[in-house]
């Protein structure tokens, strides 16, 4: 007979529902009591749907989020002339854009700009409140805040993008589309115009802990699921009366590559590797056009940049040159 | 069984990817700078196939005409532009443009009209006559870009009364919608106008306006380290970005067979192929082409031609050149073919234009002149697409 053992088991338990600890202070919203369980999302998670708790911050957020997302998606359709069949067709295609730079900072006609103000205002907002949601959640279950936080680094890098930096550049046009092959292009522009995104060190950095992040999650996920049958997955037993599972998988990592984290300290690693690729990540977007202007020159600068052997003959920029033009 | 399964699906993956793609592999690389700093042309064999075989100079056939012997402007009436061709010469041209330019059904008399050929009231006989001194004008003043290749009517045409890749100003997909969906002249893969070789992506869609009608500037990377006097915005880079797109289809090249990638705007330090420098006369030449020679004659042409089509564009404005113009997917046209060796007719400075002596007056190449001026006058001050406006004022933006 099947029995429940780890998280690789195939067998759903059928139980009460569990509605979760009881918290203080309880506050305007009460918090559900109903709950539903799926099959399905049981094959990947746990089958408990609910309570749910959306609170005031909570529907505050999903308002304001709408709100960006209609004013978004309204105006994509409406470039297209409300054609129900283009704005499926192109809808990779089509984006809200950012006021041109002409407006600078000032409040731009509907039109040119000032529903994507509208939206980004209210995106801004839908997302603040949600990590304040995110935080007084963990308080009230007395938790750390470390959720909380690890989305502040990843709102940090928002908030550089499409408010701190248009600020100091002192124009809204600085900031990213909303649309998805679009913001892709501002991405490749933003790096044509400062000298290549590659030679800025906190971009660099940002890159290191994306790769590494995903690189830690590989191990870590690899490494539990492979000692999960000596009773891996049960982290923070092992954490504190190391089992066999914990050792098998020490001496694992330790004889790949000398070293090994420990049952606690992997998730410090990849919580920080997390947070640091978009706080870095956001200082160097703040620091493109504020503090550099060319990220190939400043590297060339700092001897960052190597110099190759010409394998073609050298050329003079014809602009320079005197009856240029013909 | 799950395996197999499985196969299945990565096959029948892979196979919709290439699909989607058109592309198969292997692709051909070939390295064109330093190992290391991916400086390489990427080709598909099987694809060049094709492109090479709809990118042939045309054979010669006519033999080469004795540029001896008596001037076509004494024994013809109303010569003005081929003053200096010998009436062989000149009969080997006319006979070269029925080829190249003219509907085979209609020959010469697509240009002239029956029984008096002098006759120039047809349109495509004046602007017949001002693209043969534009030709001239290529192949003697622009050798900066042409070299000693040099370009003949066909270079463009290859058979056709219009050129396939010409460009007209391209409003988008504008419809009336009062103060919302602003598209920004970006963000859409269909633009009415099939010439656009950037579409499929989502920058600016008509990048050829601003620089190849108009001068704006192309230049958006800062010159120095750290923050100068550059104003250049993002968004100003996109429409680079999109010219340079442009160009890179139109050469059927990747941005390596001019740039280093990582220093596009520098001109140092092995950053740029010699290369670019012919292409950065490509686009001082495509710009006073289509400002010297094409908007002049915005009002020669009818707006609907003598076959049905239409010669202006949506906004009433001649049909213009860009890289495609000529290269149409090649890195040089038919694959640096030299066109123009076997015709010295059309490689001579562009004779000083003259009226007969038959009844017209000296002054009325005077005054052809100045409408030119004009028409070029009016057509810098219609208004741009409103995209364009923010790149125009980007300048006007105090950053800090």
């Amino acid at each position: 007979m099947a029995d429940y053992q780890n998280l690789f088991t195939r067998v759903q338990v059928e139980a009460p529902h569990y509605p979760g600890i009881p918290h203080e202070p309880q506050g305007l919203w009460k918090r559900g009591t109903k709950a539903s369980a799926s099959y399905w999302l049981g094959k990947i998670g746990d089958a408990q749907i609910g309570p749910f708790y959306l609170g005031a911050t909570g529907l505050a957020s999903i308002v304001f989020g709408l709100l960006a997302f209609e004013i978004i998606g309204l105006n994509m359709w409406a470039s297209v002339g409300w054609d129900p069949v283009q704005f499926v067709r192109q809808l990779f295609w089509l984006a809200l854009e950012p006021p041109a730079p002409q407006y600078g900072l000032s409040l731009p006609p509907l039109k040119d700009g000032g529903w994507y103000l509208m939206a980004g205002f209210f995106l801004t907002a839908s997302i603040l409140l949600w990590w304040v949601r995110t935080y007084r959640l963990a308080r009230k279950h007395k938790m750390g805040t470390h959720v909380a936080w690890a989305f502040a680094s990843a709102i940090w890098l928002f908030l550089v993008l499409g408010l701190f930096r248009p600020l100091l550049m002192g124009s809204w046009s600085e900031s990213v589309p909303f649309g998805i092959f679009p913001h892709l292009d501002w991405t490749a522009a933003f790096s044509l115009r400062y000298g290549n995104l590659l030679y800025n060190p906190f971009h660099a950095l940002s890159i290191v802990f994306l790769y590494g992040s995903v690189l830690l999650f590989a191990m870590h996920a690899g490494t539990i699921m492979a000692v999960s049958k000596y009773g891996g997955e049960r982290e923070i037993e092992q954490t504190i009366d190391r089992g066999t599972a914990a050792e098998r998988a020490a001496l694992f990592w330790r004889w790949t590559m000398g070293f090994n984290a420990t049952m606690e300290s992997v998730h410090r690693w990849a919580w920080w590797f997390a947070v640091l690729c978009t706080l870095t990540g956001g200082i160097g977007i703040l620091l493109t056009g504020t503090v550099v202007d060319n990220w190939y020159l400043w590297a060339v600068k700092h001897g960052v940049a190597p110099a190759y052997p010409y394998s073609f003959d050298p050329v003079v920029d014809p602009a320079t040159l005197t009856g240029a033009g013909q | 069984m799950k395996t197999r399964y499985g196969m299945w699906l990565t096959g029948l993956a892979s196979a919709v990817l290439l699909v989607a793609c058109g592309e198969r592999p292997p692709v051909d690389t070939v390295q064109v700078g330093y190992r290391g700093t991916g400086m390489e042309q990427v080709y598909n064999p099987r694809l060049l196939q094709e492109v090479a075989a709809r990118n042939q100079a045309p054979e010669v056939v006519l033999p080469m005409a004795d540029p001896e012997g008596p001037l076509a402007k004494d024994i013809y009436q109303n010569v003005q532009v081929l003053t200096d061709l010998s009436i062989g010469e000149f009969t080997r041209v006319m006979t070269a443009m029925t080829q190249w330019v003219a509907p085979a059904d209609q020959q010469c008399l697509y240009c002239h009209v029956e029984n008096n050929l002098a006759d120039d009231s047809k349109y495509q006989y004046k602007v017949a006559r001002r693209m043969l001194v534009m030709t001239r004008d290529i192949n003697t003043e622009w050798q900066s870009h042409v070299k000693e290749t040099g370009v003949t009517c066909h270079t463009c045409h290859r058979g056709n009364a219009v050129p396939a890749n010409v460009w007209y100003m391209d409003p988008g997909p504008r419809k009336e919608r009062g103060s919302i969906g602003t598209n920004a002249g970006q963000n859409t893969p269909v633009t009415g106008l099939g010439m656009t070789t950037i579409a499929h992506s989502s920058l600016p869609f008509d990048p050829y306006t601003p620089y190849l009608l108009d001068a704006q500037n192309i230049r958006v990377e800062t010159t120095t380290a750290l923050p100068g006097d550059n104003r250049a915005s993002i968004k100003q880079a996109e429409w680079t970005y999109g010219l340079m797109t442009h160009m890179s289809n139109a050469l059927g090249v990747n941005c390596t067979y001019c740039h280093n990638t990582r220093a596009w705007g520098d001109w140092t330090d092995g950053n740029s192929r010699p290369q670019r420098v012919v292409a950065w006369h490509g686009i001082q030449m495509a710009r006073s082409l289509n400002n010297n020679y094409l908007v002049p004659l915005t009002d020669v042409f009818p707006a609907v031609g003598s076959d049905g089509q239409a010669r202006l564009g949506p906004m009433g404005d001649v049909g213009k050149v860009n890289c495609q113009t000529c290269h149409q997917g090649v890195y040089k046209p038919y694959f640096g073919a030299p066109a123009a060796k076997d015709y010295p007719e059309l490689r001579k400075k562009p004779a000083p234009v003259a009226t007969e002596s038959d009844g017209e007056s000296a002054g009325e190449g005077d005054s052809a002149g100045s409408a030119m001026a004009e028409s070029v006058t009016a057509q810098r001050s219609a208004p741009l697409p409103n995209a364009v406006t923010p790149v125009v004022n980007a300048a006007l933006v105090a950053r800090r």
